[in-house]
């Protein structure tokens, strides 16, 4: 019988590495969809799943189990993601983002229909890079990961109002960059 | 009548509004809201489909090899009795006097007008390589006390004096960024000093809660996850032509 992370976690709390290990190989593949869905690049992203592993190793004696393990590592990955993200906005020499185009199975039938559905995505992703960095983890967790926005407002370290306020403010964006390519992409 | 507002319609979307019911029913009874409704699902749903890579079903097992790269030795090191304490914190010791000793012996100062006049990108590698090695040690620094998770008070004056040392060699790189105008690895490099300095000037033993304020902080100023970042920049940036030979230091 497979255990519960509760169960786990009261493991890894005692010391017991394997048990830290079977929550990584758990919880790694969410964690990296969410950091790649808030930082747009795969090496950060990788780089965030580790950086939260390390936090969640140092702070595991003071996780009370209120929320679940996934929502607690969820929280401090978007925290870590946000961190990245914003670290590289400072750096003078930011490489280009990744393109997840390149990277993605097709998807459609034929090559216009490829091509249509690479360019979309790629402008999803140029309009998701314009999100400021709260704009971006506050949507990203409130559309991707189902958050509530009390729950948002908690990672942002905000008030509920705010956190709703940068959700607006991102789906406002994004509306404006891609509603252009509904007539194309329809 | 009183149209929804996007706001309105956002949280509907999201099914956070107040009175679901009340815009839900606006919905159906009008087409103009309906119509931006639509475009905003749309829109939506577009965003939805923006996929994430697949990584390999063996994804969680390598982060975990990488992970315990980092994690173990260290937990192991710092859980170990008293007396495995003091041979390792020896070892370590005469290790960095060998070190000292080699490095004073064989240390050649590479001629300054050389480097005055390398080219600015030449220069701005050896900057980088002499900067990933200075992180690398400060990261050393920093996580073992992050990891420190002792119940008594620890002794924590070799990472002071290490701490130390690093500070005083940082300034030469922070003058040569700022000069550089690479005022990322400027500033990357203030944030790790500033650590480093608090720790050089701080007690030698630290309480069980004095070492969580410093875990604390770093984890509130990203100092770990700066110093990954700029590492990683640093890499990418290093190229074969850039490395020292060995024992020269910028």
């Amino acid at each position: 019988m497979e255990l519960t992370d509760a169960a786990i976690v009261g493991r890894a709390r005692a010391g017991d590495a394997d048990a830290f290990r079977c929550l990584v190989e758990r919880h790694s593949h969410s964690l990296f969809r969410l950091a790649f869905l808030m930082t747009g690049n795969r090496q950060d992203a990788e780089d965030v799943v580790q950086e939260s592993f390390l936090r969640a190793y140092r702070q595991i004696g003071g996780f009370d189990g209120r929320a679940s393990f996934g929502t607690w590592m969820h929280r401090i990955a978007a925290n870590c993601s946000l961190d990245m993200v914003r670290a590289r906005r400072r750096r003078i020499d930011c490489p280009a983002p990744e393109d997840p185009v390149a990277e993605l199975p097709s998807t459609g039938p034929t090559p216009e229909r490829i091509a249509l559905s690479a360019e979309v995505r790629q402008k999803v992703a140029e309009a998701m890079d314009d999100l400021s960095p709260t704009e971006r983890t506050a949507f990203v967790l409130r559309h991707f990961e189902g958050m509530r926005m009390e729950d948002v407002g908690r990672v942002l370290e905000c008030q509920p109002g705010a956190a709703k306020h940068s959700v607006f403010r991102a789906v406002r964006k994004l509306r404006r960059a891609l509603e252009p390519l509904m007539s194309v992409a329809g | 009548m009183n149209h929804l507002s996007e706001e309105e319609l956002i949280l509907h979307y999201y099914g956070e509004e107040d009175g679901t019911l009340a815009a839900g029913r606006h919905l159906d009874e009008c087409a103009e809201c309906r119509a931006l409704y639509g475009s905003l699902q749309r829109v939506l749903n577009m965003v939805e489909a923006s996929s994430v890579p697949e990584v390999a079903p063996d994804y969680g097992a390598r982060v975990w090899e990488r992970l315990e790269r980092h994690l173990p030795a260290r937990r192991r090191w710092w859980r170990a009795g008293p007396a495995w304490r003091w041979v390792a914190a020896g070892a370590a010791f005469a290790g960095l006097l060998a070190a000292a000793f080699a490095a004073g012996r064989f240390y050649r100062r590479p001629p300054a007008p050389a480097v005055a006049k390398a080219d600015p990108a030449a220069r701005e590698k050896i900057l980088l390589v002499a900067v990933g090695d200075y992180l690398e040690r400060s990261q050393l620094v920093l996580i073992e006390l992050a990891n420190a998770n002792p119940k008594t008070p620890l002794d924590i004056s070799a990472e002071r004096e290490r701490a130390g040392d690093l500070v005083s060699e940082s300034r030469l790189y922070r003058q040569t960024a700022a000069h550089t105008g690479d005022s990322a690895v400027a500033s990357v490099l203030d944030d790790v000093d500033r650590v480093l300095m608090d720790i050089a000037r701080g007690p030698s033993e630290l309480s069980p809660a004095e070492l969580d304020t410093v875990r604390r902080r770093l984890e509130a100023e990203g100092i770990l996850l700066k110093i990954r970042v700029l590492s990683s920049t640093v890499r990418n940036h290093e190229g074969p032509e850039a490395q020292p030979a060995a024992g020269q230091r910028l």
